[in-house]
């Protein structure tokens, strides 16, 4: 549609035209501001918890478990170093033989949603699915962080 | 021919005084638009255009995504 509209401008003597191809998803995806009637309602990213516990691919899945439910956690991101996921760890897959690298313990290419889905359809998907939580990334692949599904119902219940 | 261009792109062409245009339905433009960015529908290109852009600044035109 963009292209269309760029080339009409030219053709009623606008010079200067640029057609900002990825649009408004790729805008929205990397969590940047929108103006209008969803503007202040809140989205993935904004109840997603960035203090969500990370692994690295090469480490052992029995060291990772006890720092992360030291921390109260039961669930891991795994992602390299351009913080880009790569898997998830939930109870399941934490209680498996800690001797086991977490490649080969992770539930991998686990399904992630964008910053910009309102978290009122965030929770409906969730509950429907029973999605207990769920990565939320960047549309490069890159963590914002977990969106617990608690979370979500319970932002979505306060919206109303 | 107009220049096709990214997000960081996008960004320093608004910040030097572009003009930013959504060109989806009126209703996605409420919902959601990119900030400061005007609503001119593909289908009142023709007739508006003219009426709210100034033709001696640059302009900027996004949909959705690239369909």
């Amino acid at each position: 549609m963009s292209p269309r509209a760029a080339w009409r401008l030219e053709s009623l003597g606008f010079s200067d035209v640029y057609d900002y191809v990825d649009g408004k998803l790729d805008w929205m995806a990397a969590g940047l501001r929108t103006e209008g009637k969803n503007a202040a309602r809140p989205r993935a990213g904004d109840v997603a918890r960035q203090d969500v516990p990370t692994a690295r691919l090469d480490e052992r899945l029995g060291d990772v478990r006890q720092r992360v439910r030291a921390l109260g956690w039961d669930a891991v991101v795994v992602m390299n170093p351009e913080r880009v996921v790569l898997g998830l760890l939930r109870s399941k897959e934490l209680d498996k033989d800690p001797d086991l690298r977490i490649e080969q313990a992770m539930r991998p290419g686990p399904s992630t949603f964008r910053p910009y889905v309102l978290i009122k359809d965030m929770a409906e998907k969730m509950t429907e699915h029973q999605v207990k939580n769920s990565p939320i990334t960047t549309s490069d692949g890159r963590l914002v962080g977990l969106l617990l599904r608690e979370d979500a119902v319970r932002v979505a219940g306060e919206e109303k | 021919m107009p220049t096709e261009i990214d997000r960081n792109k996008l960004q320093s062409l608004v910040d030097g005084g572009a003009q930013l245009v959504e060109v989806l339905p009126a209703e996605e433009y409420e919902e959601d638009h990119l900030p400061g960015a005007v609503s001119i529908p593909l289908g009142r290109i023709e007739t508006e255009a003219l009426q709210i852009l100034d033709r001696t600044r640059p302009v900027i035109v996004y949909c959705w995504d690239t369909a």
